[in-house]
């Protein structure tokens, strides 16, 4: 009966109850830490999030957000910054989607893998990807400003940032459509349908989530952006008329705001403007969600 | 008469010599199976029949390969080959849309736009794989609702759909249970009558079944080729006697 608990072997040295218990804390150390970490990342974020609604929310209004906009004077409303901003997301996205995407398809469609000049291409991307986003502004302010004339504007901002998102949207694009199974494409092509065919109404489709995130992203970006905006489309208050004309993103107006705060009441705007931003960076992560999800039940 | 005829074929991956001096002929509305050991070639020269190797990159190919006396890989339209020689996998592979688009899949691709032929080809297609009872009251439900077995079978409809000389089947069964595996049986011995088959399969007794010929494949090399029966009841060469026993592969 005592044969098992009497032996001496290493097992059984493993199992004794010493050994089994500092195991065990061994785990719930590593376990606390973990769960610490978690912890820590949704504490800050909860922690900005709130310091910035709580010191902003109450300023927000329908005047603060339809409103004008004058540096001198009582008029403080973004309704100008909120249009600009959404004329340079279209705009910016209308250049870097159809190229971006393209250039993906290109990559993992129809070019030899390993070839050199997708590895050229991908050190390309991968490179630019990773230049700070104030060179960007520099280039676009010597290039799509001064030689091309296309003055502070829209247009030269949007160029600008359409450079900065297109290394983004090939990435992510490529991913997604290198995650479509190769049996599809066999599939396709095994049906005797062309090339563009088969990318088109079989691999595309498939991919659609991913590409569509990828685009919403690039999107959070182009929202994002301060130093290459305001270097590149200016900061003037109004609304724009056309894509020539100078605007401001809220961003650059945020950033604006903070340089001269000395009154409570600019301290005030300034928070109002976060609080739109934060809401804004919300809705377009959870639209990103519940359109990936939707299409995804689809296929 | 020949459908297929494969002359001196040799194919490499690169360094690797995958096909050795293969020379095979392919008789219309019969059922050939390709049999031998994993890595013995029998995928590969499946693939040449309607050039799917053409994906792979670095494949290199001596030979011909003729199918209705034509050179395919001479100057042929590599889409009309593969719409006449049709393709079956190993894993069943439907599209990520309805099992009616699925199967309207390839006539659109060719441009067929008419909705009446469309819908006529869909039910064809599908009492041709014997699946049109099961599926036909729910045809705009996504494909991914149906069962490993009635994957395979709307793969078969699809592929009947375009009307090919040819059906290459790629372990089609090796994915299924048996009762499905049963059910595609049945079904070849339909499609023996309309189509020519040829089955890769790496189960002796679904060779010994359902095919009138049987080809031997060995390292790259085809060691003997002729009549199912005499395949495995007489074979000529010790490696297929040893395949065929049982005794190793």
């Amino acid at each position: 009966m005592s044969k098992f608990t009497q032996s001496n072997s290493t097992i059984s040295t493993l199992k004794d109850s010493k050994s089994l218990l500092s195991r065990e804390n061994q785990d719930k150390l590593l376990h606390g830490a973990i769960w610490a970490a978690a912890g820590i990342t949704i504490l800050f974020l909860l922690w900005v999030v709130w310091h910035i609604l709580s010191n902003g929310l109450s300023h927000v209004s329908w005047e603060f957000i339809t409103g004008s906009y004058t540096r001198i004077g009582e008029a403080s409303g973004i309704w100008a910054m909120i249009v600009s901003t959404v004329y340079m997301v279209l705009l910016s996205l209308a250049f870097a989607a159809p190229i971006g995407i393209m250039t993906a398809i290109y990559l993992t469609e129809y070019a030899a893998p390993g070839s050199k000049f997708v590895q050229v291409i991908r050190f390309c991307t991968e490179s630019l990807a990773g230049i700070p986003s104030i060179v960007y502004g520099l280039f676009g302010m010597t290039f799509f400003v001064t030689t091309l004339g296309l003055g502070f504007s829209i247009l030269s901002g949007a160029l600008t940032l359409a450079m900065l998102i297109l290394p983004v949207i090939i990435r992510t694009t490529e991913e997604a459509l290198m995650a479509v199974p190769m049996s599809y494409r066999e599939g396709g092509y095994a049906l005797g349908s062309s090339k563009i065919y088969t990318i088109w109404r079989l691999i595309l489709p498939s991919a659609l989530p991913g590409i569509v995130t990828s685009v919403i992203l690039s999107t959070g970006r182009v929202i994002g952006e301060s130093a290459p905006v305001f270097l590149t489309a200016g900061m003037v208050t109004q609304i724009p008329e056309s894509v020539l004309d100078s605007g401001r993103t809220l961003t650059v107006h945020l950033y604006k705001l903070t340089q001269e705060l000395f009154t409570q009441h600019e301290w005030d705007q300034a928070y109002a403007t976060a609080t739109i931003l934060i809401v804004l960076v919300l809705v377009l992560n959870l639209t990103t969600k519940v359109i990936a999800t939707r299409l995804n039940k689809q296929s | 008469m020949n459908k297929l005829e494969v002359n001196n074929l040799d194919l490499f991956y690169g360094e690797n010599h995958a096909l050795k001096d293969i020379s095979i002929n392919i008789p219309s509305r019969q059922v050939t199976a390709l049999i031998g050991p994993s890595g013995c070639g029998k995928s590969t020269l499946l693939r040449t029949l309607n050039r799917m190797n053409d994906l792979v990159a670095g494949v290199k190919i001596t030979g011909t390969v003729a199918f209705e006396g034509e050179d395919i890989y001479a100057d042929v339209d590599v889409k009309n080959l593969r719409m006449r020689v049709g393709m079956v996998f190993q894993k069943p592979n439907p599209f990520p849309m309805s099992i009616y688009e699925n199967i309207a899949f390839g006539l659109k691709a060719q441009g067929v736009k008419d909705k009446k032929v469309i819908d006529q080809v869909v039910e064809e297609s599908l009492r041709g794989a014997a699946l049109w009872e099961e599926v036909k009251d729910r045809l705009n439900t996504p494909a991914f609702g149906l069962s490993g077995g009635q994957q395979q079978r709307l793969c078969i409809a699809r592929a009947i759909a375009m009307e090919p000389e040819v059906i290459l089947m790629d372990e089609p069964t090796s994915a299924l249970d048996p009762i499905a595996t049963h059910k595609i049986e049945e079904l070849m011995d339909e499609l023996r009558k309309k189509f020519t088959i040829v089955i890769v399969t790496h189960s002796m007794n679904q060779a010994k079944r359902i095919s009138d010929r049987t080809a031997f494949f060995w390292m790259g090399e085809l060691v003997e080729q002729g009549e199912t029966h005499q395949v495995f009841n007489n074979p000529q060469d010790s490696r297929t006697q040893g395949y065929v026993s049982g005794e190793f592969g």
